[in-house]
Protein backbone atom coordinates (compact mmCIF):
# COMPACT_ATOMS: atom_id res chain seq x y z
CA UNK A 1 0.00 0.00 0.00
CA UNK A 2 1.39 3.40 -0.68
CA UNK A 3 1.52 6.11 1.66
CA UNK A 4 0.75 8.94 -0.81
CA UNK A 5 -1.11 9.33 -3.18
CA UNK A 6 0.20 8.97 -6.74
CA UNK A 7 1.01 12.79 -8.02
CA UNK A 8 -0.14 12.99 -11.84
CA UNK A 9 1.93 12.78 -14.78
CA UNK A 10 3.60 16.09 -15.95
CA UNK A 11 3.90 17.63 -19.04
CA UNK A 12 7.18 19.72 -18.48
CA UNK A 13 7.67 22.43 -21.89
CA UNK A 14 10.50 25.05 -21.65
CA UNK A 15 10.22 28.52 -23.10
CA UNK A 16 12.71 30.90 -24.24
CA UNK A 17 11.51 34.16 -22.71
CA UNK A 18 9.53 35.71 -20.56
CA UNK A 19 7.45 37.23 -23.24
CA UNK A 20 7.13 33.97 -24.71
CA UNK A 21 6.22 32.67 -21.86
CA UNK A 22 3.47 34.99 -21.14
CA UNK A 23 2.18 34.54 -24.85
CA UNK A 24 2.32 30.56 -24.51
CA UNK A 25 0.22 31.01 -21.31
CA UNK A 26 -2.84 32.94 -23.32
CA UNK A 27 -2.35 30.16 -26.00
CA UNK A 28 -2.74 27.41 -23.40
CA UNK A 29 -5.81 29.02 -21.80
CA UNK A 30 -7.81 29.95 -24.71
CA UNK A 31 -6.81 26.28 -26.25
CA UNK A 32 -8.71 25.08 -22.79
CA UNK A 33 -6.46 23.75 -20.46
CA UNK A 34 -7.18 24.06 -16.88
CA UNK A 35 -4.23 22.40 -14.72
CA UNK A 36 -1.28 24.00 -15.78
CA UNK A 37 0.93 26.20 -14.20
CA UNK A 38 3.84 28.75 -15.07
CA UNK A 39 7.19 29.06 -13.51
CA UNK A 40 9.66 31.77 -13.56
CA UNK A 41 12.40 32.98 -11.16
CA UNK A 42 10.44 36.38 -10.94
CA UNK A 43 6.61 37.44 -11.30
CA UNK A 44 6.04 38.69 -14.43
CA UNK A 45 3.03 41.36 -15.04
CA UNK A 46 0.61 40.25 -16.83
CA UNK A 47 0.64 36.75 -15.99
CA UNK A 48 -2.57 36.20 -13.82
CA UNK A 49 -4.28 37.65 -16.90
CA UNK A 50 -3.17 35.56 -19.07
CA UNK A 51 -3.53 32.39 -17.32
CA UNK A 52 -6.87 33.06 -16.48
CA UNK A 53 -6.19 32.65 -13.28
CA UNK A 54 -9.12 34.50 -10.03
CA UNK A 55 -7.76 36.64 -7.44
CA UNK A 56 -6.47 34.98 -4.84
CA UNK A 57 -8.92 34.37 -1.66
CA UNK A 58 -5.10 34.82 0.22
CA UNK A 59 -6.29 38.37 0.91
CA UNK A 60 -10.01 37.48 2.72
CA UNK A 61 -8.41 34.90 4.84
CA UNK A 62 -5.84 37.47 5.97
CA UNK A 63 -8.75 40.05 6.57
CA UNK A 64 -11.06 37.70 8.19
CA UNK A 65 -8.14 37.10 10.32
CA UNK A 66 -7.65 40.41 10.77
CA UNK A 67 -11.29 41.12 12.44
CA UNK A 68 -10.63 37.69 14.78
CA UNK A 69 -7.31 39.38 16.15
CA UNK A 70 -8.85 42.67 16.61
CA UNK A 71 -11.93 41.60 18.35
CA UNK A 72 -9.72 38.63 20.41
CA UNK A 73 -7.30 41.07 21.73
CA UNK A 74 -10.05 43.44 22.89
CA UNK A 75 -11.67 40.45 24.88
CA UNK A 76 -8.68 39.57 26.24
CA UNK A 77 -8.02 42.94 27.53
CA UNK A 78 -11.22 43.61 29.07
CA UNK A 79 -11.49 40.40 30.52
CA UNK A 80 -8.26 40.34 32.33
CA UNK A 81 -7.93 43.63 33.22
CA UNK A 82 -11.55 44.31 33.83
CA UNK A 83 -12.85 41.66 34.87
CA UNK A 84 -11.08 38.30 36.11
CA UNK A 85 -8.33 40.86 38.01
CA UNK A 86 -9.74 43.88 38.14
CA UNK A 87 -6.50 46.58 38.76
CA UNK A 88 -5.96 50.01 39.02
CA UNK A 89 -3.06 51.80 37.14
CA UNK A 90 -2.43 55.84 37.29
CA UNK A 91 -6.02 56.00 38.43
CA UNK A 92 -7.34 55.08 34.92
CA UNK A 93 -10.70 53.30 34.33
CA UNK A 94 -10.19 49.39 34.44
CA UNK A 95 -11.32 49.08 31.11
CA UNK A 96 -9.38 52.00 28.77
CA UNK A 97 -9.61 52.20 25.84
CA UNK A 98 -6.25 54.13 24.37
CA UNK A 99 -4.46 51.80 26.89
CA UNK A 100 -5.58 48.85 25.07
CA UNK A 101 -5.33 50.15 21.41
CA UNK A 102 -1.69 49.46 20.75
CA UNK A 103 -1.99 45.71 21.83
CA UNK A 104 -5.43 45.73 19.74
CA UNK A 105 -3.17 47.19 16.86
CA UNK A 106 -0.38 44.68 17.28
CA UNK A 107 -2.25 41.29 17.83
CA UNK A 108 -4.36 42.87 14.64
CA UNK A 109 -1.10 42.89 12.65
CA UNK A 110 0.02 39.58 13.92
CA UNK A 111 -2.96 37.79 13.16
CA UNK A 112 -3.53 39.03 9.46
CA UNK A 113 0.63 38.16 8.97
CA UNK A 114 -0.91 34.65 9.89
CA UNK A 115 -3.59 34.47 7.92
CA UNK A 116 -1.54 35.98 4.68
CA UNK A 117 1.40 33.23 5.22
CA UNK A 118 -0.67 30.13 6.34
CA UNK A 119 -3.50 31.07 3.56
CA UNK A 120 -0.88 30.99 1.33
CA UNK A 121 0.59 27.80 2.71
CA UNK A 122 -2.97 25.99 2.11
CA UNK A 123 -3.71 27.34 -1.14
CA UNK A 124 -0.46 26.91 -1.98
CA UNK A 125 -0.31 23.28 -0.53
CA UNK A 126 2.66 23.20 0.55
CA UNK A 127 4.93 22.00 2.77
CA UNK A 128 4.87 19.09 0.96
CA UNK A 129 7.83 16.03 0.37
CA UNK A 130 8.26 15.69 -3.13
CA UNK A 131 7.43 16.77 -6.68
CA UNK A 132 7.16 15.29 -9.56
CA UNK A 133 8.95 18.04 -11.41
CA UNK A 134 11.74 17.77 -9.70
CA UNK A 135 12.39 14.60 -11.39
CA UNK A 136 13.32 17.03 -14.21
CA UNK A 137 17.01 18.07 -14.70
CA UNK A 138 16.45 20.65 -16.59
CA UNK A 139 13.60 21.77 -14.32
CA UNK A 140 16.17 23.20 -12.10
CA UNK A 141 16.70 26.27 -14.00
CA UNK A 142 13.62 27.76 -13.33
CA UNK A 143 15.38 29.93 -10.34
CA UNK A 144 17.87 31.49 -12.78
CA UNK A 145 16.75 31.59 -16.63
CA UNK A 146 14.20 28.91 -17.53
CA UNK A 147 10.78 29.83 -18.24
CA UNK A 148 8.64 26.55 -17.81
CA UNK A 149 4.91 25.65 -18.54
CA UNK A 150 4.08 22.76 -16.73
CA UNK A 151 0.84 20.58 -18.08
CA UNK A 152 -1.16 17.93 -15.46
CA UNK A 153 -1.88 15.08 -16.67
CA UNK A 154 -5.09 15.51 -14.61
CA UNK A 155 -6.32 17.79 -17.48
CA UNK A 156 -9.43 16.37 -19.21
CA UNK A 157 -8.10 17.84 -22.10
CA UNK A 158 -4.56 16.23 -21.64
CA UNK A 159 -3.49 13.87 -24.10
CA UNK A 160 0.18 13.33 -24.41
CA UNK A 161 0.42 12.92 -28.34
CA UNK A 162 -1.86 15.66 -28.74
CA UNK A 163 -0.68 17.98 -26.20
CA UNK A 164 3.08 17.52 -27.09
CA UNK A 165 2.18 18.32 -30.63
CA UNK A 166 0.37 21.35 -29.60
CA UNK A 167 3.24 22.64 -27.45
CA UNK A 168 5.51 22.15 -30.10
CA UNK A 169 2.93 24.99 -32.55
CA UNK A 170 3.19 27.05 -29.76
CA UNK A 171 7.21 27.39 -29.58
CA UNK A 172 7.69 25.22 -26.59
CA UNK A 173 11.12 22.85 -26.63
CA UNK A 174 12.50 20.29 -24.51
CA UNK A 175 9.20 18.50 -23.47
CA UNK A 176 9.03 15.53 -21.30
CA UNK A 177 6.77 13.75 -19.32
CA UNK A 178 7.66 13.32 -15.43
CA UNK A 179 6.40 10.67 -13.76
CA UNK A 180 5.88 10.10 -9.82
CA UNK A 181 7.54 7.25 -8.71
CA UNK B 1 -12.42 73.01 -21.93
CA UNK B 2 -10.80 70.50 -23.92
CA UNK B 3 -7.36 68.45 -25.36
CA UNK B 4 -5.43 69.34 -28.05
CA UNK B 5 -4.04 66.53 -28.98
CA UNK B 6 -1.06 68.15 -31.08
CA UNK B 7 0.43 69.82 -27.94
CA UNK B 8 -1.36 67.65 -25.47
CA UNK B 9 -2.15 71.50 -23.63
CA UNK B 10 -5.54 72.42 -22.20
CA UNK B 11 -7.41 74.73 -24.38
CA UNK B 12 -10.89 76.50 -23.24
CA UNK B 13 -9.80 76.96 -19.81
CA UNK B 14 -10.09 80.43 -19.54
CA UNK B 15 -13.59 80.36 -18.66
CA UNK B 16 -13.37 77.98 -15.98
CA UNK B 17 -10.20 79.79 -14.78
CA UNK B 18 -11.88 83.16 -14.87
CA UNK B 19 -15.25 82.03 -13.11
CA UNK B 20 -12.83 80.45 -10.43
CA UNK B 21 -11.10 83.28 -10.19
CA UNK B 22 -14.10 86.10 -9.80
CA UNK B 23 -15.60 83.22 -6.91
CA UNK B 24 -12.36 84.25 -5.01
CA UNK B 25 -12.46 87.44 -5.56
CA UNK B 26 -16.01 87.81 -4.14
CA UNK B 27 -15.01 85.62 -1.18
CA UNK B 28 -11.91 87.45 -0.14
CA UNK B 29 -14.47 90.80 -0.64
CA UNK B 30 -17.05 89.43 1.60
CA UNK B 31 -14.20 88.60 3.97
CA UNK B 32 -12.90 91.58 4.12
CA UNK B 33 -16.40 93.37 5.25
CA UNK B 34 -15.91 90.26 7.88
CA UNK B 35 -12.47 91.83 8.96
CA UNK B 36 -14.51 95.57 9.84
CA UNK B 37 -17.56 93.29 11.19
CA UNK B 38 -15.40 90.94 13.51
CA UNK B 39 -11.59 91.32 13.41
CA UNK B 40 -11.14 87.98 15.45
CA UNK B 41 -13.45 85.70 14.13
CA UNK B 42 -12.21 86.72 10.17
CA UNK B 43 -8.15 85.74 11.71
CA UNK B 44 -9.20 82.35 12.82
CA UNK B 45 -11.61 81.69 9.57
CA UNK B 46 -9.01 82.54 7.62
CA UNK B 47 -5.95 80.91 9.16
CA UNK B 48 -8.39 77.56 8.99
CA UNK B 49 -8.94 78.13 5.08
CA UNK B 50 -4.89 79.65 4.51
CA UNK B 51 -3.91 76.21 5.88
CA UNK B 52 -6.60 74.07 4.59
CA UNK B 53 -5.35 75.31 0.95
CA UNK B 54 -1.53 75.32 1.83
CA UNK B 55 -1.61 71.59 3.04
CA UNK B 56 -2.84 70.87 -0.54
CA UNK B 57 0.55 72.24 -2.05
CA UNK B 58 2.77 71.02 0.92
CA UNK B 59 1.08 67.70 -0.11
CA UNK B 60 2.15 68.25 -3.83
CA UNK B 61 5.66 69.44 -3.12
CA UNK B 62 5.93 65.69 -1.46
CA UNK B 63 4.50 64.22 -3.88
CA UNK B 64 6.79 65.37 -6.86
CA UNK B 65 9.98 65.31 -4.43
CA UNK B 66 9.21 61.56 -3.90
CA UNK B 67 8.12 61.07 -7.33
CA UNK B 68 12.13 62.44 -8.31
CA UNK B 69 14.38 60.70 -5.41
CA UNK B 70 12.56 57.19 -6.39
CA UNK B 71 12.82 57.83 -10.25
CA UNK B 72 9.07 56.72 -10.30
CA UNK B 73 7.52 55.89 -13.43
CA UNK B 74 4.13 55.32 -13.19
CA UNK B 75 3.36 58.84 -11.90
CA UNK B 76 5.25 60.31 -15.02
CA UNK B 77 1.23 61.37 -16.47
CA UNK B 78 1.02 63.17 -13.26
CA UNK B 79 3.78 64.58 -12.26
CA UNK B 80 2.54 67.86 -14.42
CA UNK B 81 -0.32 68.29 -12.01
CA UNK B 82 1.71 67.83 -8.73
CA UNK B 83 3.82 70.12 -9.99
CA UNK B 84 1.56 72.52 -10.50
CA UNK B 85 0.02 71.96 -7.33
CA UNK B 86 2.89 72.53 -5.19
CA UNK B 87 3.70 75.76 -7.16
CA UNK B 88 0.51 76.74 -5.26
CA UNK B 89 3.19 77.20 -2.50
CA UNK B 90 5.04 80.55 -3.28
CA UNK B 91 1.69 81.91 -4.54
CA UNK B 92 0.44 80.77 -0.89
CA UNK B 93 2.74 83.38 0.19
CA UNK B 94 0.93 86.45 -1.16
CA UNK B 95 -2.03 84.93 1.18
CA UNK B 96 0.05 84.87 4.15
CA UNK B 97 0.17 88.42 4.02
CA UNK B 98 -3.43 89.45 5.96
CA UNK B 99 -2.01 87.29 8.63
CA UNK B 100 0.93 89.13 9.25
CA UNK B 101 -1.54 91.69 10.31
CA UNK B 102 -3.06 89.76 12.59
CA UNK B 103 -0.78 87.89 14.86
CA UNK B 104 -2.17 89.99 17.95
CA UNK B 105 -5.67 88.60 17.27
CA UNK B 106 -3.88 85.13 16.92
CA UNK B 107 -1.07 84.78 18.76
CA UNK B 108 -1.01 84.87 22.55
CA UNK B 109 2.91 84.85 22.65
CA UNK B 110 3.05 88.27 20.54
CA UNK B 111 1.65 90.20 23.37
CA UNK B 112 4.52 91.76 26.07
CA UNK B 113 2.05 92.51 28.37
CA UNK B 114 0.78 88.72 28.65
CA UNK B 115 4.47 87.37 28.37
CA UNK B 116 5.38 89.68 30.77
CA UNK B 117 3.02 88.14 33.61
CA UNK B 118 3.55 84.47 32.32
CA UNK B 119 6.82 82.49 33.05
CA UNK B 120 6.42 79.80 30.94
CA UNK B 121 5.89 82.13 27.67
CA UNK B 122 9.32 83.95 28.78
CA UNK B 123 10.98 81.22 28.47
CA UNK B 124 9.70 81.02 24.64
CA UNK B 125 10.05 84.10 23.93
CA UNK B 126 13.30 83.54 22.38
CA UNK B 127 11.52 81.81 19.84
CA UNK B 128 7.97 82.71 19.56
CA UNK B 129 8.34 86.82 19.07
CA UNK B 130 7.08 88.49 16.22
CA UNK B 131 10.19 89.50 14.66
CA UNK B 132 11.18 85.83 14.53
CA UNK B 133 7.92 85.01 13.48
CA UNK B 134 7.98 87.40 10.58
CA UNK B 135 11.18 86.07 9.30
CA UNK B 136 10.80 82.31 9.61
CA UNK B 137 7.37 82.61 8.16
CA UNK B 138 9.14 84.52 5.30
CA UNK B 139 11.83 82.18 5.29
CA UNK B 140 9.86 79.23 4.94
CA UNK B 141 8.15 80.73 1.84
CA UNK B 142 11.65 81.72 0.11
CA UNK B 143 12.84 77.91 0.39
CA UNK B 144 9.40 76.52 -0.89
CA UNK B 145 9.20 79.48 -3.50
CA UNK B 146 12.83 78.75 -5.24
CA UNK B 147 12.43 74.58 -4.81
CA UNK B 148 9.13 74.62 -6.52
CA UNK B 149 10.16 77.09 -9.06
CA UNK B 150 13.64 74.76 -9.56
CA UNK B 151 11.59 71.81 -10.23
CA UNK B 152 9.17 73.13 -12.18
CA UNK B 153 10.85 75.05 -14.49
CA UNK B 154 13.61 72.17 -15.61
CA UNK B 155 10.74 70.06 -15.95
CA UNK B 156 9.00 72.23 -18.54
CA UNK B 157 12.32 72.52 -19.96
CA UNK B 158 12.29 69.57 -21.22
CA UNK B 159 9.48 69.58 -23.80
CA UNK B 160 12.14 71.28 -25.92
CA UNK B 161 14.29 68.30 -25.78
CA UNK B 162 14.95 65.93 -22.76
CA UNK B 163 18.45 66.31 -21.07
CA UNK B 164 19.48 63.37 -18.74
CA UNK B 165 21.46 65.52 -16.89
CA UNK B 166 19.02 68.40 -16.20
CA UNK B 167 16.64 65.24 -14.29
CA UNK B 168 19.86 64.46 -12.80
CA UNK B 169 19.81 67.56 -11.31
CA UNK B 170 16.60 67.87 -10.13
CA UNK B 171 16.90 64.27 -8.45
CA UNK B 172 19.87 65.68 -6.45
CA UNK B 173 17.85 69.19 -5.59
CA UNK B 174 14.89 66.31 -4.26
CA UNK B 175 17.29 65.11 -1.59
CA UNK B 176 17.91 67.97 -0.59
CA UNK B 177 14.42 69.27 -1.20
CA UNK B 178 12.88 66.81 1.04
CA UNK B 179 15.16 67.39 4.21
CA UNK B 180 13.93 71.06 3.70
CA UNK B 181 10.75 69.64 3.36
CA UNK B 182 10.95 67.82 6.34
CA UNK B 183 11.53 71.16 8.47
CA UNK B 184 9.92 73.62 7.14
CA UNK B 185 6.39 71.95 7.45
CA UNK B 186 7.37 71.16 11.18
CA UNK B 187 8.32 74.67 12.00
CA UNK B 188 5.45 76.36 9.46
CA UNK B 189 2.76 73.84 11.51
CA UNK B 190 4.62 74.38 14.62
CA UNK B 191 4.68 78.04 13.70
CA UNK B 192 1.05 78.70 12.70
CA UNK B 193 -1.07 76.24 14.40
CA UNK B 194 0.55 75.12 17.71
CA UNK B 195 1.46 78.43 18.70
CA UNK B 196 -2.03 79.42 18.88
CA UNK B 197 -1.84 77.42 22.46
CA UNK B 198 1.93 78.47 23.23
CA UNK B 199 1.67 76.76 26.70
CA UNK B 200 0.88 73.01 24.26
CA UNK B 201 3.97 71.35 22.32
CA UNK B 202 3.75 68.11 20.82
CA UNK B 203 6.87 67.08 18.98
CA UNK B 204 4.82 65.07 16.90
CA UNK B 205 2.62 67.89 15.77
CA UNK B 206 4.78 68.47 12.30
CA UNK B 207 4.34 64.80 11.06
CA UNK B 208 0.36 64.84 12.07
CA UNK B 209 0.21 67.65 9.82
CA UNK B 210 2.19 65.85 6.98
CA UNK B 211 0.06 62.87 6.98
CA UNK B 212 -2.91 65.58 6.10
CA UNK B 213 -1.40 67.10 3.92
CA UNK B 214 -0.40 63.76 1.75
CA UNK B 215 -3.62 62.31 2.09
CA UNK B 216 -5.81 65.66 0.89
CA UNK B 217 -3.70 66.35 -2.25
CA UNK B 218 -4.07 62.88 -2.94
CA UNK B 219 -8.00 63.41 -2.49
CA UNK B 220 -7.80 66.12 -4.76
CA UNK B 221 -5.71 64.49 -7.19
CA UNK B 222 -8.34 61.77 -7.94
CA UNK B 223 -10.88 64.37 -7.85
CA UNK B 224 -9.13 66.80 -10.49
CA UNK B 225 -8.13 63.72 -13.03
CA UNK B 226 -11.37 62.41 -12.64
CA UNK B 227 -12.69 65.62 -13.41
CA UNK B 228 -10.22 66.05 -16.23
CA UNK B 229 -10.97 62.86 -17.83
CA UNK B 230 -14.77 63.77 -18.24
CA UNK B 231 -13.79 66.47 -20.16
CA UNK B 232 -11.64 64.48 -22.26
CA UNK B 233 -8.28 65.44 -21.46
CA UNK B 234 -5.65 62.45 -20.23
CA UNK B 235 -8.08 60.49 -21.80
CA UNK B 236 -6.33 56.54 -23.05
CA UNK B 237 -3.38 58.02 -21.11
CA UNK B 238 -4.76 57.65 -17.43
CA UNK B 239 -6.35 54.43 -16.36
CA UNK B 240 -7.97 52.40 -13.88
CA UNK B 241 -4.26 51.08 -12.96
CA UNK B 242 -3.24 54.75 -11.85
CA UNK B 243 -6.33 55.49 -9.95
CA UNK B 244 -5.67 52.25 -8.02
CA UNK B 245 -1.88 53.47 -7.01
CA UNK B 246 -3.13 56.37 -5.99
CA UNK B 247 -6.14 54.43 -3.90
CA UNK B 248 -3.60 52.63 -2.23
CA UNK B 249 -1.46 55.84 -1.65
CA UNK B 250 -4.71 57.41 -0.32
CA UNK B 251 -5.44 54.09 1.45
CA UNK B 252 -1.73 53.63 3.32
CA UNK B 253 -1.64 57.42 4.57
CA UNK B 254 -5.07 57.89 5.82
CA UNK B 255 -3.59 54.70 8.02
CA UNK B 256 -0.42 56.88 8.75
CA UNK B 257 -2.93 59.65 9.66
CA UNK B 258 -4.39 57.94 12.05
CA UNK B 259 -1.28 56.30 13.84
CA UNK B 260 0.02 59.84 14.38
CA UNK B 261 -3.19 61.09 15.79
CA UNK B 262 -3.25 58.30 17.82
CA UNK B 263 0.40 58.29 19.53
CA UNK B 264 -0.22 62.15 19.91
CA UNK B 265 -3.17 61.61 22.05
CA UNK B 266 -2.13 58.70 23.71
CA UNK B 267 1.27 59.74 25.14
CA UNK B 268 -0.40 62.59 26.79
CA UNK B 269 -3.43 60.99 27.66
CA UNK B 270 -0.78 58.10 29.40
CA UNK B 271 1.35 60.75 30.80
CA UNK B 272 -1.58 62.95 32.38
CA UNK B 273 0.49 65.96 32.91
CA UNK B 274 -1.85 69.12 33.07
CA UNK B 275 0.30 71.50 31.19
CA UNK B 276 -0.02 69.30 27.95
CA UNK B 277 -3.65 67.78 28.81
CA UNK B 278 -5.52 70.87 28.64
CA UNK B 279 -5.12 70.74 24.85
CA UNK B 280 -7.45 67.53 24.46
CA UNK B 281 -9.68 68.87 27.09
CA UNK B 282 -10.43 72.20 25.54
CA UNK B 283 -11.85 69.90 22.53
CA UNK B 284 -13.56 68.05 24.61
CA UNK B 285 -15.67 71.01 25.97
CA UNK B 286 -19.17 71.77 24.73
CA UNK B 287 -19.88 71.03 21.16
CA UNK B 288 -16.23 70.43 20.19
CA UNK B 289 -16.68 66.96 22.31
CA UNK B 290 -19.20 66.20 19.14
CA UNK B 291 -17.10 67.29 16.66
CA UNK B 292 -13.51 65.93 17.81
CA UNK B 293 -15.89 62.61 17.63
CA UNK B 294 -16.37 63.44 14.05
CA UNK B 295 -13.17 63.70 13.38
CA UNK B 296 -11.96 60.59 15.10
CA UNK B 297 -14.68 58.15 12.97
CA UNK B 298 -14.57 60.71 9.88
CA UNK B 299 -10.88 60.56 9.63
CA UNK B 300 -10.37 56.76 10.25
CA UNK B 301 -13.08 54.48 9.91
CA UNK B 302 -14.66 55.88 7.27
CA UNK B 303 -12.05 56.24 4.78
CA UNK B 304 -10.61 52.67 5.68
CA UNK B 305 -13.51 50.99 5.45
CA UNK B 306 -14.05 52.66 2.08
CA UNK B 307 -10.95 52.00 0.73
CA UNK B 308 -9.99 48.48 2.44
CA UNK B 309 -11.24 46.24 -0.76
CA UNK B 310 -9.06 46.51 -3.96
CA UNK B 311 -12.26 46.91 -5.98
CA UNK B 312 -13.21 50.00 -3.98
CA UNK B 313 -9.63 51.27 -5.15
CA UNK B 314 -10.48 50.79 -8.75
CA UNK B 315 -14.11 52.04 -9.01
CA UNK B 316 -13.98 55.34 -10.59
CA UNK B 317 -16.87 56.30 -8.65
CA UNK B 318 -16.17 54.85 -4.93
CA UNK B 319 -12.57 56.23 -5.07
CA UNK B 320 -13.54 59.70 -5.71
CA UNK B 321 -17.00 59.78 -3.17
CA UNK B 322 -14.03 58.81 -0.90
CA UNK B 323 -12.02 61.75 -1.79
CA UNK B 324 -14.19 63.78 -1.35
CA UNK B 325 -15.11 63.21 2.09
CA UNK B 326 -11.30 63.28 2.76
CA UNK B 327 -11.40 66.58 1.14
CA UNK B 328 -13.99 67.17 3.96
CA UNK B 329 -12.55 65.52 6.52
CA UNK B 330 -9.49 67.20 6.49
CA UNK B 331 -11.35 70.71 6.87
CA UNK B 332 -13.03 69.43 9.89
CA UNK B 333 -9.16 68.29 10.76
CA UNK B 334 -8.27 71.92 10.07
CA UNK B 335 -10.70 73.73 12.01
CA UNK B 336 -10.52 71.22 15.27
CA UNK B 337 -7.05 72.68 15.60
CA UNK B 338 -7.42 75.76 15.04
CA UNK B 339 -11.13 77.43 16.35
CA UNK B 340 -10.94 75.86 19.64
CA UNK B 341 -8.68 78.44 20.64
CA UNK B 342 -10.96 81.20 19.47
CA UNK B 343 -14.34 79.82 20.66
CA UNK B 344 -13.78 77.66 23.89
CA UNK B 345 -17.36 77.33 24.83
CA UNK B 346 -18.47 74.93 21.98
CA UNK B 347 -18.37 74.58 17.89
CA UNK B 348 -19.87 77.83 16.56
CA UNK B 349 -19.70 78.29 12.76
CA UNK B 350 -19.22 81.59 11.10
CA UNK B 351 -20.39 82.76 7.47
CA UNK B 352 -16.36 83.95 7.22
CA UNK B 353 -15.51 80.44 7.03
CA UNK B 354 -17.58 79.53 3.98
CA UNK B 355 -16.22 83.13 2.43
CA UNK B 356 -12.70 82.52 3.31
CA UNK B 357 -12.82 79.09 2.08
CA UNK B 358 -14.17 80.30 -0.49
CA UNK B 359 -12.06 83.42 -1.30
CA UNK B 360 -8.39 81.62 -0.94
CA UNK B 361 -10.13 78.09 -2.83
CA UNK B 362 -11.47 80.06 -5.60
CA UNK B 363 -8.00 81.69 -6.54
CA UNK B 364 -6.11 78.65 -5.46
CA UNK B 365 -8.16 77.03 -8.15
CA UNK B 366 -7.57 79.56 -10.87
CA UNK B 367 -3.79 79.57 -10.32
CA UNK B 368 -4.09 75.91 -10.53
CA UNK B 369 -5.87 75.74 -13.90
CA UNK B 370 -4.30 78.76 -15.71
CA UNK B 371 -0.79 77.40 -14.84
CA UNK B 372 -1.81 73.75 -15.63
CA UNK B 373 -3.09 74.91 -19.14
CA UNK B 374 0.36 77.08 -19.92
CA UNK B 375 2.22 73.50 -20.99
CA UNK B 376 1.89 69.90 -21.83
CA UNK B 377 -0.37 68.59 -18.85
CA UNK B 378 2.65 65.49 -20.01
CA UNK B 379 5.62 65.60 -19.92
CA UNK B 380 6.00 64.56 -24.01
CA UNK B 381 9.57 64.20 -24.10
CA UNK B 382 10.07 61.81 -21.46
CA UNK B 383 11.62 58.40 -22.05
CA UNK B 384 9.75 56.51 -19.72
CA UNK B 385 6.32 57.67 -20.51
CA UNK B 386 5.08 55.09 -22.14
CA UNK B 387 5.93 52.62 -19.40
CA UNK B 388 3.67 55.44 -17.20
CA UNK B 389 0.64 55.05 -19.74
CA UNK B 390 1.04 51.29 -19.98
CA UNK B 391 1.97 50.90 -16.06
CA UNK B 392 0.15 47.92 -14.38
CA UNK B 393 -0.27 48.27 -10.39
Amino acid sequence: MKLFKRHPDIMLVEFGSPQELIDAAGKIKEAGYKDFDCHSSYAIHGMDEAMGLKPSIVGRISGICAAFGTTSALLLQWWTSAVDYPLVISGKPLFSLPAFIPVTFAVTILFAAFGALFGMLITNRIPRFNHPLFNSDKFGKFSDNGFFVSLEASDPKYNEEGSRNFFESIGGRNIEVLTDE
Amino acid sequence: MHWDLDTFKIRGSEKMANMALMIGLAGLALSAYGYIADRGQFFYSYLTSFMYWLTIGLGALFFTLIHYLANAKWSIIIKRWSETVMFTLPFMGIMFIPICFGLHDLYEWSHEDVVATDHLLQGKAAYLNVNFFLIRSLGYFVIWGLLTWFIRSKSIEQDQGYSESSMMKVRRVSAFGMIMFALTISFASIDWIMSLSPHWYSTIFGVYMFAGAFVSFLSFTVLAIKYFEGKGILKDIISVEHYHDIGKLMFAFIIFWSYMAFSQYFLIWYAHIPEETFWFLDRWEGTWKQFSMLLMIGHFPIPFLGLIVQNAKRNKFVLPTVAIWIMFIHWVDMYWLILPTFSPEGFNLSWMDATTFVGIGGTFIWFVISRYSANSVIPINDPHLGTSIRHTS
